[in-house]
């Protein structure tokens, strides 16, 4: 019984720890966001709470003078035409691979979760060179063009594994009514896969807002750049740190993005476990 | 998977075919039409050779060039890039680095996502918010994370440092600069990447933990094992196959980071934080020598490959269990 209690009593320890010192920063975000300048840059004054009322002008000043919401325009508009080319060119793909094509299919879709191992950092370089050849640099349409590369191997894999959990007699039924195999994929396969297809949306969408180096290399001008080089690069001015309007920038963009990904996170980490977990 | 798929393929054409041999025959057409089915992969394999695979090679013979950027023309080089970056001083600090970097937030990593995913095995009210809450590092743009600690580790405004001084273990004024000392600077690095993985490793091994059959650690305490003997005897052993997927993907996304090193210390003070990635786009970009950028990023293809190997040999070992 005592140990019950003990157990109890770790058990929370443990997660209040943990979750303290993961979410601590985007508290500190949060409370620095309302925080005047004055309140912020005096050492006497406690941190923890507000030492002068409330402000809302490190709000003011993000969304007024800065490019702020340009950044998340771009990012939104970069991130919806990413998705429509990695649907286009994942569905299909995932579904040859899964039940057309197979022991070749095997060996195919097992290449494609290899590259999705190459990080950017190995190619960032060469592809700065492609994209200057094709006459998109400093234009969002250099990411538009690159961010595939690690969005369609992920969504290749995860749409695979959503595809062979199908029964394949749904698709026999529908030979036997007379559709074609590619119809049969159109009107069954992809109708009922609308779940799968979502979760690629999804990631495709947070893959596309988390990404760094590329934006960082291949758009020089702030108007075009995506909101997570924008903030880190632009916000700052020469040596200057505005740490309120920048903390509101962080905790503005992180939090929706979060929520999102927190609805379809185990379904996501079904790409990453390698078939090491079943079921 | 796959193989549950095929022998349950078998079977329904078996039965099938009993009844009629048109069906069969369809059916056949379906499940092997090569042609379909290079039609529907092609498009994406071409457009992942096109940005994966041209680039790959690009850098390959980009290294052994003399390209800058503005230069119009390319020549032929032999070693000489990878000879000269070999040589410089910032190089072989940066791969010291980069190793250091990567071990270390890894054996955080792996521990702290440990605990936290036993600790979270089971439901408990407040499950969902404390996920939630846990998760943040890791589905926030890393970014702007760093940036957000960049004002937690500020030399002068650093909530840490208040901290310190309010509890008196440092004098106002001589706190710990962060990010300004090589030692603590490289500590900050590790301890931020590493803040930023914990929460991908906890929900993988959480995903491998669920999928442990009950039976087994709860007849061990039936029969008188106690927590930590049914913890390090049991529970940690049959997480072994997920641990390794968890940290062979850890070490690919740390070795190969740059967001947290270029935000948090530009790879400073004097090289100390510098890593490959982060010496490779100072090198390729800032300084326009392609060339020995693209040389030194080569540097990350040797681990990449030993990862990818391994990521490989855990799969083939998952299939056969």
């Amino acid at each position: 019984m005592r140990s019950l209690v003990w157990r109890k009593l770790g058990h929370w320890i443990v997660l209040l720890i943990f979750t303290g010192l993961l979410a601590f920063p985007f508290y500190w975000m949060l409370i620095t966001t309302f925080k005047q300048t004055s309140d912020l840059y005096n050492l006497q004054n406690n941190p923890f709470r507000f030492n002068a009322a409330p402000t809302l002008d490190n709000l003011r000043l993000l969304f007024g003078q800065t490019l702020y919401l340009r950044w998340l325009g771009n990012t939104v508009l970069i991130g919806v035409i990413v998705v429509a080319i990695t649907l286009l060119l994942a569905v299909p793909a995932a579904y040859a691979l899964a039940r057309l094509t197979g022991r070749w299919g095997q060996r195919l879709g097992i290449a494609i979760f290899l590259t999705y191992l190459v990080p950017p950092t190995l190619l960032f370089l060469p592809l700065s060179r492609v994209v200057a050849f094709l006459g998109l640099q400093d234009t969002i349409w250099s990411v538009v063009v690159v961010y595939p590369s690690f969005t369609v191997p992920f969504s290749i894999w995860l749409l695979m594994g959503f595809f062979k959990s199908i029964p394949r007699d749904l698709e026999d039924a529908a030979l036997v009514d007379g559709l074609t195999p590619f119809g049969a994929f159109m009107k069954l396969v992809v109708p009922i896969s609308t779940s799968g297809i979502l979760t690629v949306v999804i990631f495709t969408f947070t893959l596309v807002t988390q990404e760094f180096i590329y934006a960082l290399t291949f758009i020089s001008t702030a108007e075009h750049q995506t909101v997570s080089v924008g903030v880190p690069i632009f916000l700052v001015r020469g040596d200057v740190y505005y740490w309120g309007s920048l903390m509101a920038a962080c905790l503005i963009a992180s939090l929706p993005i979060a929520f999102v990904y927190n609805l379809f996170l185990d379904r996501f980490i079904a790409g990453f476990t390698v078939g090491a977990v079943k079921g | 998977m796959s193989e549950m798929g095929e022998s349950s393929v078998t079977v329904a054409e078996a039965v099938k075919s009993s009844r009629s041999g048109r069906i069969r025959v369809r059916r056949a057409g379906t499940a092997q039409d090569p042609v379909l089915g290079t039609l529907m992969f092609a498009p994406a394999v071409l457009y992942l050779l096109a940005i994966i695979g041209v680039p790959f090679v690009l850098a390959f013979i980009y290294a052994f060039s003399d390209i800058r950027i503005g230069s119009n023309t390319i020549h032929f080089v032999g070693l000489a890039n990878f000879r000269s970056v070999i040589q410089s001083p910032s190089f072989k600090v940066a791969l010291q680095n980069s190793f250091i970097f990567t071990i270390f937030s890894q054996i955080v990593v792996i521990i702290g996502s440990t605990i936290l995913a036993i600790a979270l095995e089971n439901a408990f009210r407040g499950r969902g918010i404390i996920r939630f809450l846990i998760l943040l590092p890791w589905v926030a743009p890393i970014s702007l994370g760093a940036i957000g600690w960049k004002w937690i580790l500020d030399s002068l405004y650093s909530v840490i440092n208040w901290v310190l001084v309010a509890v008196h273990l440092y004098k106002p004024y001589s706190a710990p600069m962060w990010l300004g000392e090589p030692h603590l600077a490289m500590a900050s690095v590790i301890l931020v990447h590493s803040w930023r993985l914990l929460p991908f490793s906890t929900v993988i091994l959480l995903a491998g933990l669920t999928a442990i059959p009950k039976e087994i650690p709860e007849a061990a305490e039936v029969d008188g094992a106690g927590f930590w003997r049914v913890l390090f005897e049991i529970t940690i052993p049959m997480m072994l196959p997920i641990i390794s997927v968890a940290v062979l993907f850890g070490i690919i996304f740390t070795f190969t980071d740059i967001a947290v090193v270029y935000i948090l210390t530009a790879g400073g003070p004097f090289d100390s934080t510098q890593v490959l990635p982060s010496l490779a786009f100072f090198t390729g970009i800032l300084s326009g020598d392609i060339a020995a950028g693209a040389a030194i990023s080569l540097f990350l293809v040797p681990l990449l490959v030993i990862i990818a190997y391994l990521m490989l040999r855990v799969a083939a070992r998952a299939e056969v269990s």
